[in-house]
């Protein structure tokens, strides 16, 4: 029960921060670098999961991506993806948990990119799409990375939201925190649960130093040495 | 030849300038908030005019009342800062490459031999710009720029960030420039010493206004 909860995890980790980087690294340079109506709205939003419930965030997922949601219904008549009960479905609860801490480190290092530098590759014949691909996301690459560190440690960890939206079934959506929910509430499941326990603070501790070093990378970097 | 007859808005300050120079070297020459940045910028590309036009060889790159604007990166304008602005993540051989990529340019490695030659910076292709002092920076800013292949080169103020010392070990790359690599080039600078030696024709800029314009003379006048 605890390697596959330990497994699940992780793969519903990696595949949550791999697919909400490109979208994070995207919104991160649209907030970073253009004006544009409704942009307070936006940050508002991506930044709602951190304040809201996270069993209120799982309801309005299971509202909205569960078999009878507006869109679940959608995806799942159209494509074949399932999200409720399933492991995707704690994949994208995972995402949209993690997403503002993703969002944030990667913000801030495409912000902190000297936009004289961008104007010098743009005299030099690079346009926009090139600009941003050989300059500016080169140069945030560092903040990027521990943005992933920070949204992957944030989603190996997330419970509330998760078990809302798609249960604690052990094998499909059991992750780490529901093995620990589940485990402390069984009778002798308290020495399983400090091992898993013990797992998720290697991985809490491991990703914030890993964050740190890539920030310190990033510096590094900006001033060319 | 350029031509420009642009007017500019920039909050409390208006730039309003028409000059045209056929020279290889056209002095900008004027103190600082006189308008020169904001012109080369808006020739560059980097800044639309309200109003007028800018062109190069009849070529028109903005026409206000047209509507165009050509892009800063279909301009082929080489520009050097006085900051040098290389790219710090590159090294000085992937930073002179840049522009040539960019372009989709040839290897033209008998023109990478005169640049690196002409600003001798040969001996620091494997170099971080972190790793250069402020005036190997310039030269190879300088010959970054060059090697885009522009049509015009502007060059903003590139000894103003250096010290005394540091200029007189740059300039005499500048003329060498001038005299060897026919490209025609804007200089802009405050420095009247500095004009003397490069400029071939001189465009005087105080308060956004052209209040001369002529030879090398018009900086005694």
């Amino acid at each position: 029960m605890e390697w596959i909860a330990i497994r699940l995890s992780l793969r519903v980790a990696s595949v949550a921060t791999l697919v909400a980087t490109p979208l994070g690294i995207a919104l991160a340079w649209l907030l970073a670098r253009r004006n544009f109506w409704g942009k307070s709205l936006l940050d508002a939003l991506i930044h709602l999961p951190l304040v809201l419930p996270p069993v209120v965030t799982g309801y309005l997922l299971l509202l909205t991506f569960g078999r009878r949601g507006l869109v679940g219904g959608w995806l799942a008549d159209h494509l074949g993806i399932v999200f409720a009960f399933r492991w995707t479905g704690a994949a994208l609860a995972c995402g949209v948990m993690a997403f503002p801490l993703l969002v944030r480190p990667m913000r801030l290092s495409i912000e902190a990119v000297d936009q004289k530098l961008e104007q010098a590759a743009e005299t030099l014949g690079a346009a926009p799409l090139k600009v941003f691909f050989t300059v500016t996301l080169p140069l945030a690459l560092p903040g990027v990375l521990a943005g992933m560190v920070l949204g992957f440690a944030k989603a190996i960890g997330e419970f509330g939201a998760t078990i809302t939206f798609v249960s604690n079934i052990p094998g499909e959506t059991q992750t780490i925190s529901s093995a620990i929910y589940s485990l402390i509430q069984t009778p002798d499941g308290d020495a399983a649960a400090l091992r898993l326990v013990v797992v998720s603070v290697i991985i809490a501790v491991a990703a914030l130093v890993g964050s740190e070093w890539f920030a310190r990378r990033a510096t590094a970097r900006l001033h060319g040495n | 030849m350029l031509r420009v007859d642009v007017e500019k808005q920039l909050g409390e300050f208006s730039l309003s300038a028409t000059f045209e120079s056929e020279g290889r070297v056209t002095g900008l020459f004027g103190a600082s908030g006189s308008g020169k940045t904001s012109l080369v910028n808006m020739i560059a590309g980097l800044l639309r005019p309200d109003r007028g036009t800018i062109s190069i060889d009849g070529d028109i790159l903005d026409d206000t009342g047209k509507a165009i604007h050509v892009q800063p990166w279909r301009r082929r304008i080489g520009y050097v800062f006085q900051d040098a602005r290389l790219f710090p993540h590159l090294n000085v051989t992937q930073n002179l490459d840049y522009g040539r990529r960019m372009n989709r340019l040839a290897e033209d490695a008998a023109q990478r031999k005169r640049v690196t030659e002409l600003l001798d910076i040969g001996h620091l292709l494997d170099r971080r710009p972190g790793k250069l002092s402020g005036g190997e920076r310039q030269r190879v800013a300088l010959g970054r720029a060059l090697l885009a292949k522009p049509r015009l080169l502007l060059l903003d103020e590139p000894l103003g960030a250096l010290d005394e010392g540091r200029r007189a070990e740059i300039l005499p790359y500048l003329v060498r420039l001038r005299d060897e690599a026919r490209i025609p080039m804007v200089y802009v600078s405050h420095d009247p010493a500095e004009l003397r030696q490069l400029a071939t024709q001189i465009v005087l800029l105080k308060d956004g206004r052209v209040t001369s314009f002529g030879g090398v003379k018009v900086l005694s006048g």
